[in-house]
């Protein structure tokens, strides 16, 4: 991919948080009730793109073929039981990470 | 009062270093070195939107495709925003204030408060710019780690999917109303098998809000999501 293309990637991506960050205070004023619509997106949005992007970071696992997305499998129920446990995502995250390049590496 | 923001943002410093490394050396992978680090966390510098940057800038999507992802992945941001009108609007550094308001600096700014005798303004100044100095720091790091570590990094691009199944897990703990989240990942799912893992996303946006929208009065949002 040619590297203008990426800069122009990297600038949207740039330009779109800043805009999403800076648009509340340009549309809405402290005075004034926000929208029920927004605020009920608000409430709503969030936990569903989290779940949309857990989908999309394993949208490349192949589940028909050895080793059947079982890396993934244990890495994944690892990164789960442990925030429930010790609710550290920090934690989680590195060990699950640390599990699934093991795994990876060394086991599949 | 630079003394009170540094301690402020430790708690994040330890989490923005280690993620900033992941991102840099996941991008190094994706081929594209320090300069790309800094540039990327200087100036998206919004953590989860960094990591599924990667894979947009490796597989080479559409600058469509890359602004309505942003679009998903940081509109959370427009609540923070909304949150901190009040607040902001004839603060100091507004612009600034506003630009470094990411998930973690808004968790220990959202409190408003701010050390005894400090200008608060200044202060909030200086949590957000210690934070993003931690983000450009760790991912630099990690994009020139990357690239000297003696063991191989193969499987280290897990670290974006523990991310958001620990933030994923976290959120379903907190909440009571599981229907968004669930939403969410149904939604993708079936868009996934429908149309591949090449072109899922958009139409998976479009349902989810299209979902979410359709089931509004049905679902009683409480109150305090937005305050």
């Amino acid at each position: 991919m040619s590297l203008g293309h990426s800069a122009a990637l990297v600038a949207v991506m740039a330009a779109v948080t800043i805009l999403l960050r800076f648009l509340p205070f340009l549309i809405f004023r402290a005075d004034r009730p926000i929208p029920a619509y927004v605020v009920y997106l608000g409430h709503v949005l969030p936990p569903a793109i989290i779940g949309m992007l857990v989908i999309y970071c394993l949208k490349d696992t192949a589940v028909t073929a050895a080793p059947y997305g079982l890396p993934e499998l244990v890495a994944a129920l690892s990164v789960v039981a442990l925030q429930v446990w010790k609710r550290n995502s920090l934690l989680s995250i590195l060990s699950g990470t640390v599990i699934y390049m093991l795994l990876v590496q060394l086991v599949f | 009062m630079v003394k009170a923001a540094f301690f402020r943002s430790v708690p994040v410093m330890a989490g923005y270093i280690v993620l900033g490394i992941g991102f840099g050396i996941l991008l190094r992978d994706a081929g594209y070195g320090v300069a790309w680090a800094f540039a990327m966390s200087l100036l998206i510098y919004a953590g989860s939107m960094q990591f599924v940057g990667v894979s947009l800038l490796a597989g080479g999507a559409s600058l469509l495709t890359a602004a309505l992802t942003t679009v998903m992945v940081n509109a959370r941001h427009l609540f923070y925003s909304i949150s901190m009108i009040e607040r902001y609007q004839n603060a100091k550094y507004k612009p600034y204030l506003i630009f470094a308001l990411t998930d973690e600096t808004y968790s220990i700014l959202s409190d408003g408060k701010a050390p005894e005798g400090a200008d608060p303004d200044r202060y909030r100044m200086l949590v957000s710019l210690f934070d993003h100095c931690w983000w450009v720091t760790g991912s630099v790091l990690g994009s020139v780690l990357g690239s000297v570590i003696p063991f191989s990094t193969r499987g280290i691009e897990f670290s974006m999917t523990a991310l958001f199944l620990a933030s994923f897990t976290e959120q379903w703990l907190t909440t009571r109303n599981h229907i968004p989240a669930l939403t969410g990942l149904l939604s993708t799912l079936v868009c996934l098998l429908l149309f591949g893992p090449d072109r899922f996303l958009i139409p998976a946006m479009l349902l989810i809000t299209l979902i979410l929208t359709l089931l509004r009065g049905r679902m009683h949002p409480r109150k305090e999501a937005v305050q």
